[in-house]
């Protein structure tokens, strides 16, 4: 787990769902074979309707044409992201396109679980609705150890929700990982 | 103090006398499902992380079912197929239900029904986040992703938050009208997509437990929609039944304790509730359907885990009996088994295949098919701006395929009654 990620910020809204993050048709590519594990990068929020592309304005591509990735580090977004399919090639895509951590009021609980456990984003939540304190493309600075995420092109600073009981998975990796430091797995 | 239904069986499967509600506990898995579309990337897990040569921790609780990407030509959809036929003959898998053979099935969560793999008391996760759909049998099941069933394949065990309980008592018989996917839009509607985030919707009440188990795997598969972790059913003798006639394995039925602690409670009269629509792009969109009665569509379907059962056929035969659709309209069976009951079951003299044959509808093969979009030459997939009214279970944006449609959500009984007018129809106007 990174202490601080800086870069750019793509702000998204509510109900972000996971059709949106890769649509079905992708998902005939196996994670598993790593030549195509690296194309969920690619597609990477590809569904988002045109006006939910970077708030405020929207229209801003996640992904610029042609490219394999993103610019983009940490995503901001609103109520509930990564509703709907229990697809892990969600939070796997978002990972391959160079998100670091995402930053939402809450989540849907399997996207949430699968962030975690496949050790792919870490989900910080936020005490309160950051969506309109950002703007797509601004540079931030997020400080997992303190839970911190600063607007450096506005001087402005948040602080984000304690990470609680997922905290020592994120540290160990991933669940295979803490199982193993655990003593659960050999 | 009492627990409810899911947190007695989350203790009893972590080994525990008592949970509650918040805690983190480890559980002993009964069933572990997946599908073509999360199995290939769950084995790649499986075998990265326990070894090349690894064998799963119980191949009689492994059930692997392929249907989300059946029909079609694309060469990965294949592929992924194959790499689960590989699988399961390297692990000796028994329940395996193979394309194109005599066992093939189609949609996990019906088959996972019909096959007797959904059974009182137990916990069934599942790659698929309709998962939840088995609730309707009193048990824990819900869905996960590639990571944790591959930790599943090596250890059967699991770590799972115990969710608290939203309790849903509807009041009354359901009048004919009505059915499950009226229930449970409505129930969205009033809370949101967001409604039911890390909890169980418990559905209970005269409305539900007068409901066959098909209606209750449609309330229960919705769950989600809510952001709900899992839906559940008490056991009853229709619970019964059906599981019996479908397995001899035994299990444990688990009640809720009369002392036990719900996050709510909400009460709804059936007879004050009418036939709903959830409107583009999100389920919680909730309408009257008889308020919608001037929007046009283009596309009528009929399938899926949700709304692809015999009993949601019959309730579109009842309306499409006679009469001709207006709109290119989709039928598609959840399972073979339903398939095969197209033919046999009828009203009046003729099958109900015949019924939508004549009326105009085209019946397509046992699959997930256009629900989720998936590959071009899909069968029934919106390939353009098509406006669909449709008995599945989502309409985000781009859902059922291209970025132009829209997709309305409603119980079989509206969307015939739609396909019939060409605009969204409330089905008391052909129920006289």
């Amino acid at each position: 787990m990174e202490n601080k990620i800086r870069g750019k910020v793509y702000v998204l809204g509510d109900d972000i769902d996971t059709d949106q993050i890769i649509p079905a048709h992708y998902l005939t590519y196996n994670p598993a074979i790593p030549e195509e594990r690296k194309l969920f990068g690619k597609y990477a929020l590809c569904g988002l309707p045109e006006a939910s592309r970077g708030l405020p304005s929207g229209k801003i591509p996640f992904v610029a044409e042609g490219a394999d990735g993103s610019v983009y580090k940490v995503v901001v977004a609103g109520k509930n992201f990564g509703c709907g399919s229990s697809r892990e090639h969600a939070p796997l895509a978002l990972q391959q396109a160079g998100i670091e951590a995402v930053v939402a009021e809450f989540y849907a609980r399997i996207f949430f679980r699968n962030s975690v456990n496949g050790g792919y984003l870490i989900p910080f939540e936020t005490p309160g609705r950051l969506v309109e304190k950002f703007r797509t493309g601004e540079e931030i600075e997020l400080d997992a150890q303190k839970g911190l995420l600063k607007n450096l092109t506005r001087n402005t600073e948040f602080s984000l929700k304690p990470l609680g009981d997922i905290l020592p998975i994120l540290k160990a990796g991933d669940i295979f990982q803490y199982a193993r430091q655990s003593g659960m797995i050999k | 103090m009492g627990m409810t239904i899911t947190e007695k069986i989350l203790a009893r499967h972590a080994g525990r006398t008592h949970v509650e509600a918040g805690e983190n506990v480890w559980v002993n898995v009964d069933v572990l499902m997946t599908h073509d579309v999360c199995g290939p990337g769950t084995i790649g897990v499986f075998k990265e992380h326990f070894g090349k040569n690894a064998r799963v921790w119980d191949r009689e609780r492994v059930v692997i079912i392929p249907d989300h990407y059946i029909y079609t030509a694309d060469s990965k959809a294949r592929r992924n197929v194959d790499t689960l036929r590989e699988f399961v003959k390297e692990q000796g898998i028994p329940y395996f239900y193979n394309p194109g053979t005599e066992k093939y099935k189609g949609v996990c969560h019906v088959a996972l029904a019909e096959e007797g793999h959904t059974r009182p008391g137990e916990i069934l996760f599942g790659t698929d986040s309709h998962t939840c759909t088995a609730g309707a049998f009193g048990e824990f099941a819900t869905g996960i992703g590639n990571t944790d069933a591959g930790f599943i394949l090596g250890t059967g065990k699991l770590w799972v938050k115990v969710p608290p309980t939203m309790r849903f008592v509807f009041e009354g018989t359901l009048p004919p009208y009505l059915m499950a996917k009226d229930l449970i839009l409505q129930i969205i509607g009033d809370i949101g997509v967001d409604g039911a985030v890390y909890r169980t919707m418990e559905f209970a009440g005269e409305g539900v437990h007068s409901l066959n188990i098909e209606e209750r795997m449609t309330l229960c598969n919705m769950a989600i929609e809510a952001g709900g972790k899992n839906g559940v059913i008490a056991v009853d003798r229709t619970t019964l039944d059906y599981v019996r006639a479908r397995t001899s394995k035994p299990f444990d039925v688990v009640e809720n304790d009369p002392a036990c602690k719900y996050h709510s409670a909400r009460t709804y009269d059936t007879k004050k509730l009418e036939p709903v629509v959830a409107k583009p792009h999100s389920p919680d969109r909730r309408a009257l359907a008889r308020e919608l009665k001037d929007v046009s569509i283009t596309q009528a379907y009929i399938g899926s885990c949700t709304g692809g059962k015999i009993t949601d056929f019959i309730a579109g035969a009842r309306i499409l009996r006679g009469r001709n659709v207006k709109v290119k309209t989709f039928i598609v069976p959840a399972t073979t088994e339903v398939a095969a009951k197209l033919h046999t079951e009828k009203i009046g003299e003729k099958s109900l295949y015949e019924i939508f044959t004549d009326a105009g509808a085209k019946v397509g093969e046992a699959s997930c098919a256009a629900c989720l979009g998936g590959p071009k030459d899909t069968f029934g997939r919106l390939n353009g701006a098509e406006v669909c009214i449709s008995t599945t279970n989502r309409n985000f944006p781009a859902r059922m395929g291209s970025m132009d449609s829209e997709v309305y959500l409603a119980s079989p009984l509206t969307v015939a009654a739609s396909a019939v007018t060409g605009k969204i129809t409330d089905p008391r106007e052909m129920m006289a």
